[in-house]
């Protein structure tokens, strides 16, 4: 049913910070490998070794350049590089759920997870033209949409040891960029983190309300380069040998005075 | 937004068809018999063959009567009732006027109503959707109800009131352009409020997550064309009323009213393809495109 909930008992979702990603793209893989050989239409490639390849995934890390403006403090600020893993936030107003005409798109009561019945979608995009962020993408071979499932069918997965029940992208994220938890939960990891670094939504104006939430990048303090003292040049003014050498080529034509 | 054939083929001729549907509704024409019969299978033509064209962009085209189930919340759904409930209803009206030569007058008031909400219906699946600014106004339902009722009005040979009404569909077509170029500027959405990250300073997309393309830029970002925009905007301008108003203005022949016609479709479609491939997603924000 594409009504939405108006409480589920727990908030299932992710707190991804942008201090320590590093924009590996190891959750992209994890993620495209889990969900491929696991739950629903595996996510298909098409052209993959050609031209022009193209496929479905439910993860996609991109680089933002951002540039603050110069102050009186620091008059010329350098950029920062900034990765940014993008997944299904799995809003609290979801506007993919309400669209959907089929209720192949819901968002479960029990946990908040927003989730796609593949046998009752008709494929016709709706929900992903709905979703600001791109989370949902429909896949070219089997015609019926994708999207994170917050991986359901490893988080409850009493066949997996207990410290792999948690999403192929957190478990894998080797900056531990990525933390899974309840948000409904005060005392969460996920709570305590987001309140602890100003967790942010993605696009507010949108009304979306997300349950997952970014870290801001810390603000830098001084600038720290460690190597650049290494590469000052270590004699100014040589002496003895050298300091004939320099003078000797200085002379030559075409010498550099 | 990707502008699928499938897509401008089902929203103009349902439009035009559900139009007509309108005015056979309410009487205008009042036929009965064999010209009845014409006008009739003209609209039904229309309005289920694009119907028809709707499902080919499907994944999964077999599993479409599933469409009907979510009308609470979904005006994909809502649009499925309302076109069913407008073809059968005319099925009716249009069987007592070709068969038994009866006008079931309140029948075909109520269908031309929901004729008329059909294409309304249509207009707010793009109207609803926040993460589209250029769709979501009211001047988008405005537009298709606009186009569909001097559409149908020309076909139904209502010449008093397709002239007035293809002018009026014209100037709500400029406004609706003149709206739209504003309103991705006026949502506030930005990459620096798509990526929170505008508190530190001005955000570039740096890297995409991939080297190739994928579905989201295939479906929400498409670019191609935007660039003869204008020169599309002023050919649909001249198509769909311009040429019509005066082939209505000259002494009437059939072959005008069906250039009129035809000119009018021909121009709807342009407007529609412009319809789609102007509109911005806001998930283009992401790539650094818009």
């Amino acid at each position: 049913m594409t009504k939405l909930p108006t409480h589920t008992d727990k908030k299932l979702g992710l707190v991804i910070d942008l201090d320590t990603c590093v924009g590996c793209h190891a959750c992209v893989i994890a993620c495209k490998g889990w969900n491929t050989e696991n739950y629903g239409a595996p996510l298909s490639d098409q052209d993959p070794y050609g031209a022009d390849p193209s496929g479905t995934f439910l993860n996609r890390v991109h680089s933002y350049e951002v540039q603050p403006s110069p102050s009186d403090a620091v008059p010329a600020p350098t950029a920062q590089l900034i990765h940014f893993p993008k997944s299904c936030l799995h809003c609290d107003d979801a506007p993919c759920v309400t669209v959907c005409p089929t209720g192949a798109s819901y968002k479960r009561v029990e946990d908040g997870i927003v989730l796609v019945n593949e046998s009752d979608c008709i494929g016709c995009g709706l929900c992903a033209w709905a979703c600001p962020y791109g989370a949902r993408e429909m896949d070219a071979a089997a015609g019926v949409m994708k999207k994170c499932t917050l991986c359901v069918d490893r988080i409850y997965n009493e066949n997996l040891p207990e410290e792999d029940r948690e999403p192929a992208c957190v478990r894998t994220c080797p900056s531990n960029a990525r933390h899974f938890g309840d948000f409904a939960d005060p005392d969460s990891n996920v709570s305590i983190l987001t309140a602890s670094r100003g967790g942010m939504d993605l696009m507010p104006e949108l009304g979306t309300r997300p349950v997952n939430k970014y870290l801001p990048p810390r603000p830098k303090d001084a600038p720290v380069d460690i190597l650049a003292p290494f590469l000052d040049p270590v004699a100014d003014n040589p002496k003895g040998f050298l300091g004939w050498l320099d003078k000797a080529l200085t002379a030559m034509p075409g010498g550099t005075k | 937004m990707h502008p699928a054939s499938s897509v401008i083929i089902f929203t103009t001729l349902s439009g035009l068809g559900f139009g007509l549907l309108f005015w056979l509704g309410l009487g205008m024409p009042a036929t009965t018999g064999l010209n009845a019969f014409i006008f009739f299978t003209i609209a039904y033509l229309l309005a289920v063959g694009g119907l028809m064209a709707s499902t080919f962009h499907l994944g999964h085209p077999k599993r479409a009567l599933k469409a009907f189930t979510q009308w609470q919340t979904s005006w994909l759904s809502r649009e499925a009732w309302f076109s069913v409930f407008a073809l059968l209803i005319m099925a009716v009206y249009g069987a007592g006027l070709v068969f038994f030569g009866t006008a079931l007058t309140t029948l075909g008031w109520l269908g031309a109503v929901l004729s008329l909400g059909t294409v309304l219906t249509t207009s707010m699946i793009y109207a609803q959707l926040k993460t589209v600014p250029r769709w979501h106004h009211w001047s988008t339902p405005l537009l298709f109800a606009a186009l569909s009722l001097a559409g149908g009005a020309l076909l139904a040979g209502q010449v008093t009131f397709a002239i007035p009404l293809l002018a009026i569909a014209g100037v709500v077509q400029v406004s609706y352009w003149i709206i739209g170029d504003g309103q991705l500027r006026a949502s506030g959405t930005t990459i620096e409020t798509a990526t929170g990250l505008g508190n530190i300073g001005k955000v570039r997309a740096f890297e995409p997550p991939h080297t190739g393309t994928n579905y989201l830029l295939r479906e929400m970002v498409h670019v191609v064309g935007r660039k003869h925009a204008s020169t599309l905007r002023l050919i649909s301008l001249v198509l769909m009323v311009g040429l019509p108003i005066l082939f209505l203005l000259v002494p009437f022949g059939h072959i005008w009213a069906a250039l009129a016609v035809l000119s009018h479709l021909i121009g709807v479609a342009v407007s529609r393809w412009l319809f789609f491939a102007q509109a911005e997603h806001v998930v283009g924000l992401y790539y650094g495109k818009r």
